[in-house]
């Protein structure tokens, strides 16, 4: 990954926890974006959409254009990777509910999947692809979880038998929250999808 | 092994909020509003505080039959409050499931001397705070979210403009002092030390900070933002006002573009009246709610 400081990365900056994923881009190397306006999407190579609350993030980004110009650039092949709210809003389809969706990954989601706030946890995780076998934190916030998958997705980890996180081309999906982590693992695996991926019109 | 309740996840919630709105309701109509408008979450109450104010009487935590009719009709997390040393109505929120406790000044402090201990908690707790001496006490308390406190139901944001400022300026000059003073800078503020010498490394707050009391229009939202504020809670100021869902949308956008004047005066555009504000010089001192903890 030699050329990663020419790589930007934007975050999608609705609400939610931007600057956490920033300074892990950073600290990789990366240069990160705050996404505000729909144009800003031309200037970046991949695009993370935060942790939030995926009900005002998604009507946020209804509300200020982003819905089409969006969906265009992840067709295109620019990498996303969705964490929490950013899984939900990605998704094609929601357990129940029938809020503003980019609804491009063939994952269907169930919100709260897991409670309440007091029943949100952390616990350690096995996570393929992610270079070592160490065990990775994951902090599920009354997180989601992924029900069903379609032919083109793969399970990249599980927890309790529930699928937590996912990959379909170059769409990436985790229930849970690495940016509250120093793990910076799975955000060196994203980046290594902005790597080898459609950034070729943008240099 | 799944572990509940540790400070990552209690914290970890307060940061999944950020840059967002948190709203008063009353009923499940208005919590229905809310989300639909954009709000991050909502606080369960019986009466917001301008009411509470006008009414005067005790104020206690809201019936769970309120609470729970709340849950059931909104998908984005509920927060409810508690009065200050109110540990068994914190006990009851956690068992009805609310996402976050507020230690609230608003309702009639249950002890003057004591706060909740909040670490034998698995739902996280937010305290309001006029200075950072404050903030850190409730950090110390165990507080996973901190607010400042501005004086609620006034509709009048000086308050709220006082103690943010108050709070960013005494951060700042933390990170200059040097670290044989810190010490004595902690027992002036009355706040533990070490959290004082992690404030004056980090140069912020360890937790997620919003602000409160007092804000009404969209571009109170955005001031506070541009002050340094995390998100904001608006509490009276949407459903005293007359047209709620307009000005709670408008609300919710101009926190994401607080610092787009263009955008700021679009939303501002014909929400209607605010609610009718009070001036803080009106109120008795002994009537100023933002006195009530320490």
């Amino acid at each position: 990954m030699a050329d990663l400081c020419e790589k930007r990365i934007g975050v999608l900056a609705m609400q939610g926890a931007v600057r956490e994923h920033m300074r892990m881009l950073e600290g990789l190397g990366a240069s990160a974006l705050a996404v505000k306006y729909p144009d800003q999407l031309e200037e970046c190579h991949g695009l993370i959409i935060p942790g939030g609350e995926s009900t005002t993030i998604g009507k946020l980004m209804a509300r200020h254009g982003f819905l089409e110009p969006l969906r265009r650039r992840i067709l295109e092949g620019m990498p996303v990777f969705g964490t929490c709210a950013g899984m939900i809003v990605l998704a094609r389809d929601l357990v129940e509910g029938d809020q503003p969706l980019l609804g491009l990954m063939h994952i269907k989601v169930r919100r709260n999947a897991y409670g309440r706030q007091v029943d949100s946890f952390e616990d350690r995780l096995e996570i393929e692809g992610i270079g070592s076998r160490e065990p990775f934190t994951g902090i599920f916030i009354r997180a989601p979880w992924i029900e069903e998958v379609g032919p083109g997705v793969q399970v990249l980890s599980r927890h309790q038998g529930r699928i937590v996180m996912a990959r379909e081309g170059n769409m990436l999906v985790a229930a849970f929250h690495p940016e509250l982590t120093d793990d910076r693992r799975i955000h060196h695996y994203f980046l290594g999808m902005v790597e080898g991926n459609g950034t070729e019109r943008l240099s | 092994m799944e572990e509940k309740g540790t400070l990552r996840v209690k914290t970890g919630l307060a940061e999944m909020l950020k840059g967002g709105v948190i709203m008063d309701v009353t009923t499940p109509e208005q919590a229905r509003i809310a989300e639909e408008a954009g709000a991050v979450a909502v606080m369960a109450l019986e009466r917001v505080p301008a009411d509470i104010r006008a009414e005067g009487g005790v104020a206690r935590m809201a019936d769970p039959t309120i609470i729970e009719a709340i849950i059931a009709s909104a998908t984005i997390p509920v927060m409810a409050k508690a009065r200050i040393g109110h540990f068994v109505e914190a006990q009851i929120l956690e068992a009805l499931g609310v996402d976050y406790v507020d230690e609230s000044e608003v309702l009639t402090p249950a002890d003057e001397k004591n706060h909740i201990d909040k670490w034998r908690f698995n739902v996280p707790f937010i305290c309001g705070a006029i200075n950072l001496g404050e903030a850190l006490r409730r950090i110390g308390e165990g507080a996973a979210m901190i607010r400042t406190k501005g004086e609620a139901g006034t509709g009048n944001v000086v308050e709220a403009v006082r103690h943010m400022r108050t709070i960013n300026e005494e951060i700042k000059r933390l990170t200059v002092t040097p670290a044989e003073e810190l010490m004595r800078t902690a027992k002036e503020m009355g706040a533990p030390y070490d959290l004082v010498c992690w404030v004056a490394e980090n140069g912020k707050l360890p937790v997620v900070n919003f602000s409160a009391g007092g804000l009404a229009t969209p571009a109170d939202a955005a001031l506070m933002m541009q002050l340094g504020a995390d998100g904001v809670f608006v509490g009276s100021g949407i459903f005293k006002s007359e047209d709620p869902l307009a000005r709670a949308n408008a609300i919710v956008q101009a926190t994401t573009h607080f610092d787009d004047p263009a955008i700021l005066a679009e939303v501002s555009r014909g929400l209607g009246k605010a609610m009718a504000g009070l001036d803080i010089c009106e109120i008795d001192k002994e009537n100023l709610i933002q006195f009530r903890g320490w």
